[in-house]
């Protein structure tokens, strides 16, 4: 069931393949801006860290190893399978690569599901951002605030990226199952899915700083 | 010649010690700049004139940069900058790191006015007074916002933080008043966020020490701002290390307690928990009380809670002091005025108390 | 005989407002940048009016403190950010790389709606509370002050939002949208200097954004990224502003160095001196502009290894400029020079920048900006190179590209007259700041002692005739928009790339496709089919 539709490129463009060559790389100079964005904050992190290493420890230890891990499982297998549903689109299976991107999109509802209830955890023991809650009338350490509040900060953001990769596959999958994209537009799900990984990236980066160090 | 240049630039009188080499760095960039801007607009104008176009179909032959040519351009400008550079760093080293016998002030800014906490204890508000040829170090922080403590005639200027201590230091050549303005914006007064440096010959500041001008420090004995009364500040720093139970933990006498003891620290190299090593000066001792997490000595808990905020600056400064007071033996032997910005005498080889 | 152009294609209104026309989006950024400009420019003239006396002149402290911020905070980002890229970089850009449009012509119109929403939400803040902190926003003051910090940021960060946008539509179209045959070593110099200047909007701006959201949280909600008492640290903020600022100043003043470049060469009617070396120059600013940013911060309190490395760095970065400066002026040996409105221009830049540059070498060094810090000095460093440089740059290509753009002529003794007018203003506004500076005058200051009122008279006489210079040539430009003579296709009789399609060009940019594997700088031969090809002139004939 692979579609035979022929493209026609926007009129500003010569040919399709200049077209997507042009998507593919806006998508990665939009990543590259993506990527100084959180490396702000990430600087930022690190720099209290360095400031305030027994605060930090801290609070890396308050949190859950486990659910972070599991959430870093969850989204890698969320990225490998948006990977598999492009080539599926590429060779045409076009009903497997909708089961993938719906995989991809459970996924991530799961991530999400498991950041909020770290959330309600975190929330019921009186840790907020800013250092308000009961928490910080025990917990003392100097730094211990800015620890929480970078952790918001950061998963917050985070979230909202991933909130907004769950809307746009939602939107390709509703694409594909109306078969709207299929092989020669391939490289539409493609971009779809390079967000995905840069949100999964992110992650990789974030998962080290707030569980384990 | 160098007094010319200050004036043909409007430059201030130069009365620290720094401010010679900054003047003369500062005319040798400003010519260099003059001529290259000159030269430039001048090899323009030439050009324009030499090469000016004859008809507007003229053509012209093709011109092109050596790679020799582009290569030694580079050099002759880069090697100018890298010249200012080092002469502009080694001055910004002696600028920045004071010398160790130094005299110290403690400064707290707060919108919209400075106030000075000297040695013997007392405090001025917004005017700072200081002998002539005595290299003074000023702890500065704020209670507020980010302010910045510049003295344009003694080419000196530092910024103020909340939260933090930072230090400037100047030894003035000549007497006078000097203006003090706040640089960095603070609010709607940040104008008029202003102060004098009142520099004294050595023997009126002599005089202005005994006579007892300026307010007493508003120290907190117990019975409210200013109950500690007058007195060295070494004397009230052991009121102060009373009235908050540092002497629950530390001991003057050379004695190891919960912490260590502060005979013989000030000064001493330290070695900290995570193998780092430092020595134990003004800056040091400043931040142990305020982020006691910051470097935590070796052998030791880290148990010490923070006093930022509750300590006041010239409280700190007390602090400071006793600690220095102490740093030659067990006990300061009691009784004995201290006052650190005593006039050197080449008997004492130069330090201060 | 009227021709099609992208001009008269359509007229309506909507045809404007919901264009995907990269040269029409262009010509709705020159007009509001012009709006931002003047709006800029009353603050300015208001600021310099106060310090005719210490003291009260005509505005309180607080007003006085709302103008400078405003001042700042619209020229840097509602003008002089997008100011060339976005008017002229959207206009030529894809012309000079022999495209249709940008690659992404919807986001183009996307940015543009993006930076007017960023550009209101700024100007409300205005209205409701004003802020104070000067272009900087440095905290704890920015997160304590009770004022319309969170719309003003929130405006910027959403400006920085579409600069992001223009600057990645610039960097794909330069590289997927170059017609075939035109090799990188064969594109204009503009496009160079366009291209490097958004790697820096891409790369720099998101550290921007997400810093200005951390001071809005810290203000609104108290969370306290950057406040002691929270454990906090001011000056991080200030490491993460400057991170984006520095590189943020090469974003002002490339595109009026790529200005420059096809001017000069235009005008001296030779190939530039060095291409490569014009060309690479740009890519050095916009990779070591990343690296020095510590040098606004050489009095904030950081350690003697930290300011010589940025110290350092800052003389490397300048090497840049200096090899372009160098190489525009001996362009012009060997040419054949006309002294035309926008060749005047370049050089006020010319010799502008120089100052200005030098100055910034000056207080590179870090002994001396300890006196010059936050002093009316640095007002005046930065001030002869985004005036005297990127100003007089924007002007310049105005003036250069104003019969591309429009189809018709000004008053070339206008022209002369209001250049040589804006010079002499300008001058004698910012000189006498260095030496006010040098007197130790701080900035942000609403009053200040009377021994520098002679120089602040000065100062404010010049900025009328600046002001003056400014009016005039807005004037004569407004009518020859509707009255001026026909220009033709090529007045200037340039080899770039943008002349060879006519002037307005057509909706579509070409009507007949020139070749784009020759060299945009080659004036040794007679252009075929214009009125350079001695052939051409015989059948006329
Ligand atoms: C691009 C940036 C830019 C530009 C162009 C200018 C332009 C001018 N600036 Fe300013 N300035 C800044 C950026 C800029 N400035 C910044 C970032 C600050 C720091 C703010 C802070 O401290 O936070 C500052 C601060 C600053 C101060 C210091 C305030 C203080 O510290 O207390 C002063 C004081 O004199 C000043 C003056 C001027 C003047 C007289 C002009 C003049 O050149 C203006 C002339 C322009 C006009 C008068 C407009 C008139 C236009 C027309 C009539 C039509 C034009 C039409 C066409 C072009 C077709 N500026
Ligand atoms: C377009 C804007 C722009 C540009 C291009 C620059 C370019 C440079 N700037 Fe400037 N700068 C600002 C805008 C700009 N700046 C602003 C807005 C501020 C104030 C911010 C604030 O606090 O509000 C500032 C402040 C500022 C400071 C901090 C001052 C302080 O607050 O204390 C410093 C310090 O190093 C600095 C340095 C430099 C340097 C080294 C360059 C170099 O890139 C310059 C390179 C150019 C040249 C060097 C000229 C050409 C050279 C030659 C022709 C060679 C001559 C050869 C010989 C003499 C041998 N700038
Ligand atoms: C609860 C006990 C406790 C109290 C109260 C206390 N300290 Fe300490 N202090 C310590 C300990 C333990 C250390 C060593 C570990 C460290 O460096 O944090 C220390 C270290 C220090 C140091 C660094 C000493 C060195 O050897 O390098 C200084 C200076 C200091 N304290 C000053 C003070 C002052 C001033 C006060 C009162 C205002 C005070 N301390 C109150 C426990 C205390
Ligand atoms: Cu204090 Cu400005
Ligand atoms: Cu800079």
């Amino acid at each position: 069931m692979s579609d035979t539709t022929v493209l026609a490129p926007q009129e500003h463009f010569a040919t399709i393949e200049q077209q997507a060559h042009a998507a593919r790389l806006g998508m990665w100079v939009f990543l590259a801006s993506e990527v100084l964005l959180f490396g702000a904050i990430i600087a930022l992190f690190t720099s209290y860290q360095v400031h305030y290493p027994d605060a930090f420890r801290q609070g890396v230890d308050h949190n859950t190893k486990l659910l972070g891990s599991i959430n870093t499982g969850v989204l890698l297998t969320s990225s490998t399978a948006v990977a598999c549903s492009v080539h599926a689109l590429r060779a045409g299976k076009r009903r497997l690569a909708g089961l993938l991107v719906a995989a991809t999109i459970a996924l991530g509802a799961v991530f999400l599901v498991i950041k909020l209830t770290e959330y309600a955890k975190h929330f019921h023991e009186g840790i907020y951002p800013g250092g308000a809650g009961s928490f910080f009338q025990v917990h003392h350490a100097r730094g211990l605030p800015e620890f929480w509040t970078l952790y918001f900060g950061m998963t917050g953001l985070h979230a909202l990226h991933v909130t907004i990769g769950l809307t746009v596959l939602g939107v390709l999958l509703s694409r594909i199952m109306r078969a709207e994209l299929g092989a020669a537009s391939a490289h539409r799900l493609e971009l779809g899915a390079i967000y995905w990984h840069l949100v999964d990236v992110i992650w990789i980066f974030l998962w080290p700083l707030l569980y384990l160090a | 010649m160098i007094e010319l240049f200050r004036r043909l630039i409007f430059l201030p009188v130069g009365a620290s010690t720094v401010a010679d080499g900054v003047d003369a760095l500062h005319a040798f960039v400003i010519t260099a700049t003059m001529l290259v801007s000159t030269y430039v607009f001048g090899a323009a104008a030439w050009f324009t004139v030499r090469y000016r176009r004859k008809s507007d179909r003229q053509l012209t032959r093709r011109l092109s940069a050596t790679v020799r040519h582009e290569a030694s351009i580079i050099t002759l400008v880069l090697g100018t900058f890298l010249l200012w550079w080092v002469l502009g760093f080694r001055q910004y080293v002696e600028m920045v790191q004071p010398p160790r016998d130094s005299d110290v002030v403690y400064v707290e800014a707060k919108q919209w006015m400075w106030k000075f906490t000297y040695p013997d204890g007392r405090d001025t508000n917004d005017v700072l007074t200081v002998p002539v040829g005595r290299p003074i170090r000023l702890a500065m922080t704020s209670r507020d916002v980010i302010h910045s403590f510049y003295v344009p005639s003694f080419r000196i200027k530092q910024d103020v933080l909340p939260g933090r201590y930072t230090a400037v230091w100047f030894e003035a050549t000549q007497t006078g008043t000097f203006p003090i303005w706040c640089a960095e914006y603070c609010g709607v007064s940040h104008s008029r966020m202003r102060g004098e440096v009142v520099v004294l010959s050595q023997a009126d500041y002599a005089l202005w020490l005994r006579s007892g001008k300026g307010q007493t420090a508003e120290i907190d004995c117990g019975r409210g701002p200013g109950s500690c009364g007058g007195g060295d500040l070494v004397a009230i720093g052991r009121q102060v290390a009373l009235r908050r139970a540092c002497v629950a933990c530390h001991t003057l006498d050379g004695q190891r307690h919960v912490g260590p003891t502060w005979s013989g620290l000030y000064g001493s190299q330290r070695t900290l928990a995570d193998g780092r090593k430092v020595v134990a000066d003004d800056a040091y001792l400043t931040r142990s009380m305020m982020e006691p997490a910051a470097d935590v000595v070796a052998g030791y808990a880290q148990v010490m809670p923070t006093y930022q905020g509750s300590l006041t600056a010239a409280e700190t400064g007390a602090l400071v002091e006793l600690i220095r007071s102490l740093r030659d033996g067990p006990v300061a032997p009691a009784g004995v005025a201290l006052p650190a910005l005593e006039i050197t005498t080449a008997a004492d080889g130069g330090r201060g108390p | 005989m009227t021709e099609a152009t992208y001009l008269n294609a359509r007229t309506t209104i909507r045809s404007w407002v919901l264009t995907t026309d990269h040269k029409r989006i262009g010509i709705l950024y020159l007009v509001t940048l012009i709006f931002a400009l003047v709006l800029g420019g009353f603050f300015a003239m208001a600021l310099r009016i106060e310090h005719l006396t210490p003291g009260h002149t005509v505005m309180t402290a607080m007003t006085y403190n709302r103008s400078f911020t405003l001042h700042g905070v619209i020229m840097v980002w509602i003008f002089m950010i997008p100011s060339i890229p976005a008017s002229f970089g959207n206009f030529l850009l894809p012309i000079m790389v022999g495209a249709k449009d940008v690659a992404f012509p919807r986001l183009n119109l996307l940015s543009y709606y993006l930076f007017i929403t960023g550009t209101v939400m700024v100007l409300v803040s205005m209205f409701v509370g004003g802020i104070d902190t000067g272009w900087t926003f440095y905290p704890p003051y920015s997160s304590s002050t009770p004022t319309a910090i969170p719309t003003a940021l929130l405006g910027v960060f959403v400006i920085g939002f579409s600069t992001i946008l223009t600057g990645l539509n610039f960097v794909v179209t330069t590289h997927t949208m170059r017609h075939e045959g035109l090799g990188w070593m064969k594109l204009p110099l503009f496009v160079w200097a366009i291209y490097a200047t958004s790697i820096i909007q891409v790369l720099a701006t998101p550290v921007l954004g997400m810093v200005l959201l951390l001071v809005v949280l810290d203000n609104s909600l108290h969370w306290g990224f950057f406040d002691p008492a929270r454990g906090g640290d001011p000056v991080l903020y200030q490491h993460l502003f400057w991170f984006y600022s520095h590189p943020a100043v090469y974003i002002m003043i490339l595109p009026g160095m790529g200005v420059v470049s096809e001017v000069v060469a235009t005008f001296a009617r030779k190939n530039l001196y060095s291409y490569r070396a014009i060309a690479y120059s740009s890519f050095g600013l916009a990779f070591v502009g990343f690296l020095t940013w510590g040098h606004h911060m050489f009095v904030a309190g950081m350690s003697t290894f930290d300011a010589g490395a940025f110290g350092v760095l800052s003389m490397l970065v300048a090497i840049f400029s200096a090899i372009k400066v160098f190489n525009w002026t001996w362009t012009l040996k060997g040419g054949a020079v006309a002294l035309k409105t926008p060749l005047l221009y370049v050089f006020a830049f010319l010799f502008l920048f120089v100052f200005g540059g030098m100055t910034g070498v000056a207080v590179a060094a870090m002994s001396l900006d300890v006196h010059w810090h936050d002093t009316y000095f640095v007002v005046a460093h930065f001030h002869f190179i985004m005036v005297g440089g990127t100003l007089t740059a924007f002007l310049a290509a105005i003036h250069y590209w104003f019969p591309k753009i429009t189809g018709r002529m000004y008053s070339e003794r206008l022209g002369l007259l209001s250049a040589a007018l804006v010079f002499a203003g300008f001058f004698v506004t910012f000189f006498p700041q260095f030496l006010l500076g040098n007197a130790g005058m701080p900035r942000r200051y609403y009053d200040y002692p009377p021994q520098f009122q002679p120089l602040h008279i000065v100062s404010t006489a010049g900025s009328w005739v600046l002001a003056t210079g400014l009016l005039i040539t807005a004037i004569y430009l407004g009518h020859a928009l509707f009255r001026g003579h026909r220009a033709g296709d090529n007045p200037w009789g340039s080899r770039s790339f943008e002349w060879r399609t006519t002037s307005p060009p057509p909706t579509h940019n070409f009507h007949a496709t020139p070749p784009f594997d020759i060299d945009p700088y080659d004036y040794t031969q007679p252009l075929p089919g214009t009125d350079d090809d001695p052939a051409a002139e015989k059948e006329a004939a």
